[in-house]
C-alpha cells in the first residue's frame, strides 16, 4: 500500500513537473519567441499560455513596451560653425522580435541601446549642420526630431528590428564660455532698455512741462485780454455817460470842469503863487466897489 | 504545509511590483486577499477532526479517503483565493495567463486564482508632481531660468501597464523636452513677462500629445511655471531696466503734479485778473454816473441863477486854491522896482509848512468837503 502510495505521488509531481516544464506564459506587455536548438522556431509569440516541448525547446520573452533611451550631452556644429551642447532621447520599442534576438547577440538591450544612439546621433549630426542657431533653437526643433527619427527608423528597423517612435531634443544649449558673452550682451541690451526708459520719461516729463507752461501762459493772456476788454468797456460806459450829461451845457461843462481842475493841480499845497492882483478875483481887494479904474 | 508554500508562491508571482526595476508605485500592494490566513485557520478549525482522525486512526486505513480530502481542500483554499478586493481608488487589470482581459472596478470580486488569472492594481486618484528646473535658450538667443512644475495622474491603466516601460522617466523627459521647446520659440521677454501662463499651457499640451502618442496612459492635470527669471549674473541689469520703468513713470508723474499746480495757479490767477477788471468797470461806471448826476443837478441851480452861481463857483475855487497854497501878491504894475523873489527858499519853506501842519491838518482841514475830493479822482480818471 505505501510503496504504491509513495510510486503514485511521485508520478504525479514528475506528470506536474513536465507539465509545467511544457508550459509558458507570455505577459500582455511581453512578446516571445522560441528557440530550438540554437534555432528560432516560433516568433512573436503573443501573450498568454503557449506550449513547447519541454528541455527542447526554450520560450524567451522580450518587453515590448517603449523604452526610453536617453543620450549623452552632445556637442553640434550648427551651419554658421557655431557649437551647441544637444541632449536629446529616443522611444523606442521592439518591432521584429527575431530580427532583434538575432541582431544583438541574443536580446541584449545594451547592444541595442549603443546602436541606437549611434544611429541618432549621426541623424542629429546631419540636420544641426544644414541649420542655423535660430532655427534649431526655435523654429525648426519639431522638424529636425522628425527628420531623424524618420531616417533612423529606417535603419534602425533594419539593422535591430526596433521601431523609433520618437527622438526629442531636451537640451539645446551654448557652451559655457559662449554663454558668458552671451551674459554680456543681456546686461548691455537691459542697460539700453534702462537708459531709453529714462531718456524717454525725461522726455516726456518736460513735454508735459513745457505745455504746462504754455497753459499757464495762454490763460494768464486770456485773463488779460479779457480785463482790458472789461476796462474798456466801462471806459466807454463812463465816457458816454459823462459825454451824455456835459453836452447839456457846454459853456457851464467848460467853466465847472476848469474850477475842478483847478481845484485838484493844486491841492498839494505845495505850491507858490505868485500873483498880480488884477484878476477877477481881486477885484474888490483894492477898490470896494470893484470897478477897476485904479489907473 | 505544503498547499500554504504553495499558495504564498502563487501570492509573490502575483506581486507586480517584483518583476521591474523601475521605483514606482505600479501595480501596489500585494494581491490575494488579507484575510486568506483567517480563513485557514477557521478551516483547519472546522476540518480539525478529519485531519486528527486520519492522522489518529493511522494513514493506511483511512489512506484513500484522506488524500482525497486533502486534494479536496486543497482546492477548496485555492478556488477560495480567488477572491479580492479593489480599493476605491484603484482599478484591477485583469490578466489570465498574462494576456490582459480587461479592466475591473473597485469592490468585492472574484477571479480563477492564480496561476491562471492576475490583477494589478493601478492607483489612477493619487495626484503624482514632477519638476523641472534649467537655464535655457529663447528664440532671441537670450538666457532665461525656468522652474516648471506638472502634476498628473495615471487616466488609462492598461495603457499605462502596456504601452511604455517607464512612464516616470518617459514623462521627465517629454516634460523637459517640451518646455524647452516651447520656451525656444518665445522671446525672453515674453517668457518673463506676459507670457508666463502660456508658456505653462503651451508646454502641458505639447507634453500631453507627447504622452497620447506614446499611449502612456498619463494624463497631465496641471502645468505651473513656478519662477522664470533671467539668470543669475545679469539679474542686477534686468532690475534696474526695470528700475528705469518705474523711473519713466516717476518722472512723468512728477511732471504731470507741476502741470496741474501751474495750471490751476493759472487759472486763480486769472480769475483774480478778470475781476479786478470787472471791479475797476463798475467803478468808472459808477463814478461816471455819480459825476454826471452831480453836474446835472449843479446844472439845473446853476440855471435858475446863473450869475450867482456862476460867481460864487469861481470864488469857491480860487479860494480853495489859495488858502491852500502860499502865495505871493505883487502888485507888479503899480511900482516898477525890481524885486527879487527867493523861489526856492520859499518852496522849501512851504515845504516845512506844510509837513508841520500834517498833524493838525484833519482838524482844521482845507474847507473842503471829503466828498469833493473823491469825485474829483473820480472825474480824473474818467477823462484819462
Amino acid at each position: 500500500m505505501s510503496m504504491r502510495m509513495t510510486v503514485s505521488l511521485v508520478l504525479v509531481f514528475a506528470v506536474l513537473f513536465v507539465g509545467s516544464m511544457s508550459l509558458f506564459t507570455v505577459m500582455q506587455w511581453e512578446t516571445g519567441i522560441v528557440v530550438r536548438i540554437g534555432k528560432i522556431t516560433r516568433t512573436d509569440v503573443k501573450p498568454g499560455l503557449h506550449f513547447l516541448i519541454p528541455f527542447v525547446e526554450k520560450a524567451l520573452t522580450f518587453d515590448r513596451r517603449i523604452m526610453t533611451q536617453a543620450m549623452q550631452d552632445e556637442r553640434f556644429l550648427t551651419a554658421e560653425k557655431k557649437n551647441v551642447i544637444v541632449d536629446a532621447f529616443i522611444q523606442w520599442h521592439i518591432e521584429d522580435v527575431k530580427r532583434f534576438y538575432t541582431a544583438t547577440r541574443r536580446g541584449d538591450f545594451g547592444i541595442a541601446s549603443v546602436r541606437l544612439t549611434e544611429v541618432v546621433k549621426d541623424g542629429l549630426r546631419g540636420q544641426f549642420g544644414k541649420r542655423t542657431i535660430q532655427e534649431v533653437v526655435s523654429g525648426e526643433r519639431t522638424e529636425i526630431m522628425e527628420q531623424v527619427t524618420k531616417r533612423a527608423n529606417k535603419k534602425a528597423f533594419e539593422d535591430l528590428g526596433i521601431t523609433i517612435v520618437d527622438v526629442r531634443i531636451k537640451r539645446i544649449d551654448l557652451p559655457e564660455d559662449v554663454s558668458g558673452s552671451v551674459y554680456e550682451r543681456m546686461k548691455s541690451e537691459r542697460a539700453r532698455v534702462a537708459a531709453e526708459f529714462r531718456a524717454r520719461g525725461k522726455a516726456s516729463a518736460k513735454q508735459i512741462m513745457a505745455d504746462a507752461n504754455l497753459t499757464h501762459d495762454t490763460i494768464l493772456a486770456d485773463a488779460q485780454r479779457d480785463a482790458l476788454t472789461t476796462r474798456g468797456k466801462g471806459d466807454a460806459t463812463a465816457s458816454e455817460t459823462y459825454a451824455k450829461a456835459y453836452t447839456e451845457d457846454r459853456e457851464f461843462f467848460s467853466f465847472y470842469r476848469s474850477l475842478a481842475a483847478y481845484n485838484k493841480t493844486f491841492a498839494t499845497g505845495n505850491d507858490i503863487l505868485i500873483l498880480e492882483p488884477d484878476s477877477e478875483f481881486f477885484r474888490f481887494f483894492a477898490n470896494a466897489t470893484g470897478k477897476q479904474g485904479a489907473q | 504545509m505544503k498547499d500554504r508554500n504553495d499558495i504564498k508562491t502563487l501570492m509573490a508571482w502575483n506581486e507586480p511590483g517584483g518583476d521591474k526595476k523601475d521605483s514606482w508605485s505600479r501595480g501596489s500592494g500585494s494581491d490575494g486577499p488579507p484575510d486568506l490566513d483567517e480563513i485557514m485557520r477557521k478551516m483547519r478549525d472546522r476540518f480539525g477532526g478529519l485531519f486528527g482522525g486520519g492522522k489518529g486512526g493511522g494513514f493506511g486505513r483511512f489512506g484513500g479517503i484522506g488524500v482525497g480530502i486533502i486534494i479536496a481542500v486543497i482546492i477548496v483554499l485555492w478556488l477560495l483565493s480567488g477572491f479580492y478586493v479593489v480599493a476605491p481608488e484603484q482599478r484591477g487589470v485583469l490578466l489570465r495567463f498574462g494576456a490582459a482581459i480587461g479592466t475591473v472596478q473597485p469592490g468585492l470580486g472574484w477571479r480563477i486564482p492564480p496561476p491562471v488569472d492576475t490583477i494589478i492594481r493601478v492607483d489612477v486618484k493619487q495626484i503624482f508632481r514632477e519638476q523641472y528646473r534649467s537655464q535655457m535658450l529663447t528664440r532671441d538667443e537670450n538666457i532665461v531660468a525656468v522652474d516648471l512644475a506638472a502634476q498628473y495622474k495615471i487616466f488609462d491603466p492598461e495603457e499605462y501597464l502596456f504601452f511604455v516601460q517607464s512612464p516616470g522617466d518617459t514623462l521627465q523627459y517629454s516634460m523637459e523636452s517640451a518646455l524647452r521647446e516651447v520656451v525656444g520659440g518665445s522671446t525672453m521677454d515674453y517668457v518673463l513677462t506676459e507670457g508666463r501662463t502660456d508658456v505653462a499651457q503651451k508646454t502641458q499640451d505639447l507634453l500631453q500629445e507627447t504622452l497620447n502618442r506614446y499611449k502612456s496612459g498619463l494624463k497631465i492635470t496641471k502645468v505651473n511655471l513656478q519662477d522664470a527669471q533671467p539668470p543669475e549674473p545679469v539679474q542686477g541689469a534686468f532690475a534696474d531696466a526695470i528700475k528705469a520703468r518705474e523711473d519713466e513713470q516717476r518722472y512723468m508723474n512728477e511732471a504731470e503734479a507741476y502741470k496741474a499746480e501751474k495750471v490751476k495757479r493759472a487759472e486763480g490767477s486769472a480769475y483774480d485778473v478778470r475781476k479786478q477788471a470787472e471791479a475797476y468797470a463798475i467803478q468808472v461806471v459808477r463814478g461816471a454816473e455819480g459825476e454826471a448826476s452831480r453836474f446835472t443837478q449843479v446844472l439845473a441851480e446853476y440855471k435858475k441863477a446863473p450869475k450867482v452861481t456862476r460867481d460864487r463857483l469861481y470864488l469857491e475855487a480860487v479860494e480853495n486854491v489859495l488858502a491852500n497854497n502860499s502865495k505871493v501878491i505883487i502888485d507888479i504894475k503899480g511900482g516898477n522896482n525890481l524885486l527879487y523873489l527867493p523861489l526856492d527858499k520859499l518852496i522849501t519853506q512851504a515845504g516845512a509848512a506844510i509837513a508841520a501842519e500834517a498833524g493838525s491838518q484833519g482838524v482844521t482841514g482845507s474847507g473842503q468837503p471829503t466828498g469833493a475830493t473823491r469825485s474829483r479822482d473820480a472825474r480824473s480818471r474818467g477823462y484819462r
